[in-house]
């Protein structure tokens, strides 16, 4: 069955309160960007769960390829020294 | 709401078939011990076929048991008693109705398109939930929806939050905590007759309990040794708890809200037993859930004939919203 006529597919992004970042919470149907704004607003913030909304084409989405994960980000694996607690210092500067 | 055991539907053929070749026995060999580690698996990961057929079956099943599942409350929405009530329901359904959408969102991961669920929804080849094919004669049945049927959805819907599948799993976090709502508001409304109501509106509470009380067993599919793709599931991890195990906590539950509510269940049966620490309840009669997955409900047709109605009807405005959008970017690119 042919899709050409759906309408296409958003992603949609809430910021829950100011200061917090948008965060990833599903995606919609809409036929434009007012459209899917309004739509996100009814389907993702019934309960005030949103203070800020934004809508992206699923089709501009540029991601990482999942068989990809290992060369991408193993390398970050041996490096534990770009973390705080790989330095033992004493005690009593260890607030540090 | 509303998953019903889908597992009911014996379409799916063997759990495994012949691999073609050394690469996708691997590919089966990591994804095989990727669930047996309780790892997620995400839309673009490598999966069997039968599981995404699995999957793809009994998310766009739930999806349509949601969409579907908005008629019979929707149908009293402008009959409401008060304000307060008419407004609750309406919340509700809205609710149903935006399930229906993170379903449909997570079903469409697995490379179907809505186009083509609605299609199959439609002709009546995909199912919803039976339970949707009783009608709602009283007021007093929309709180028996919320409080018994929404109760028995919850029971279900539960365990698919740790669904091996992500995102079925993220969907149904989020129905999940929507959902407490929907059985809350209905034990109130029926609390509030059974306690200021009148004589009248005591026995139209326990009449829509009387109905609802058998679909409600039925809603977690048939007896565990009938279910003969509950170990696939089990072992895919798109199932957690088998059904016997749902419906009896659902019993178990369900009988002390009655108490409280001062209704009564009809099933003679139904008694307390001390040995195992659950309620023991009467012999369920499956040859009428049969009947009513089958097409052969009180509203099967009726059900079908408006969704078919309301998707022919609303397709010029999907199509000038379309139209418009494509009208507007060419405005835009000039």
């Amino acid at each position: 069955m042919s899709t050409e006529n759906e309408w296409p597919l958003w992603e949609v992004f809430v910021r829950t309160k100011a200061g917090l970042d948008h965060k990833h919470c599903g995606s919609l149907h809409a036929a434009d960007p007012k459209m899917a704004l309004q739509m996100a607003r009814d389907v993702y913030t019934r309960r005030q769960e949103g203070s800020s909304v934004w809508v992206v084409r699923s089709d501009q989405i540029v991601a990482s390829d999942p068989g990809d994960k290992d060369m991408l980000f193993d390398p970050a694996e041996d490096k534990v020294y770009r973390h705080p607690t790989f330095y033992k210092l004493p005690d009593s500067v260890d607030h540090m | 709401m509303y998953t019903q055991a889908m597992d009911t539907l014996r379409e799916e053929g063997g759990d495994k078939p012949p691999l073609r070749t050394a690469e996708e026995a691997q590919l089966q060999q990591r994804f095989d011990n990727r669930i047996d580690a309780g790892e997620f698996i995400e839309a673009k990961d490598w999966m069997p076929e039968n599981y995404r057929k699995t999957l793809l079956r009994q998310i766009s099943q739930h999806a349509h048991s949601e969409i579907v599942g908005m008629l019979p409350e929707g149908n009293w929405i402008t009959r409401a008693p008060t304000l307060k009530r008419k407004a609750i329901l309406l919340a509700k359904v809205q609710d149903e109705g935006g399930h229906g959408l993170y379903l449909y969102a997570a079903a469409e991961t697995l490379g179907t398109s809505r186009d083509q669920m609605l299609d199959a929804l439609h002709t009546g080849k995909a199912k919803y939930s039976s339970i949707f094919n009783y009608p709602t004669l009283t007021w007093a049945d929309v709180g028996a929806i919320g409080w018994l049927v929404d109760g028995a959805a919850i029971m279900n819907q539960v365990p698919i939050c740790r669904c091996s599948y992500a995102p079925y799993a993220r969907a149904m976090v989020r129905i999940c905590r929507e959902e407490s709502f929907h059985q809350r508001q209905g034990y109130d409304s029926l609390l509030v007759m059974m306690k200021e109501g009148t004589e009248a509106q005591r026995a139209m509470v326990q009449e829509a309990v009387n109905r609802w009380w058998w679909p409600c067993l039925m809603m977690f599919g048939p007896p565990d040794d009938q279910s003969p793709n509950s170990a696939q599931g089990m072992r895919w991890g798109i199932k957690r708890v088998s059904n016997d195990t749902l419906r009896q906590k659902f019993v178990d539950a369900a009988m002390q809200q009655a108490e409280v509510l001062g209704v009564s269940f009809p099933d003679p049966d139904l008694r307390w037993n001390e040995a195992t620490g659950h309620w023991d309840y009467g012999k369920i009669d499956w040859s009428e859930f049969w009947r009513v997955v089958g097409g052969e409900g009180p509203c099967n047709r009726e059900r079908l004939a408006a969704r078919v109605k309301a998707w022919e009807e609303g397709k010029w405005v999907r199509e000038a919203a379309l139209a418009h959008a494509r009208k507007s970017d060419l405005k835009e690119a000039a």
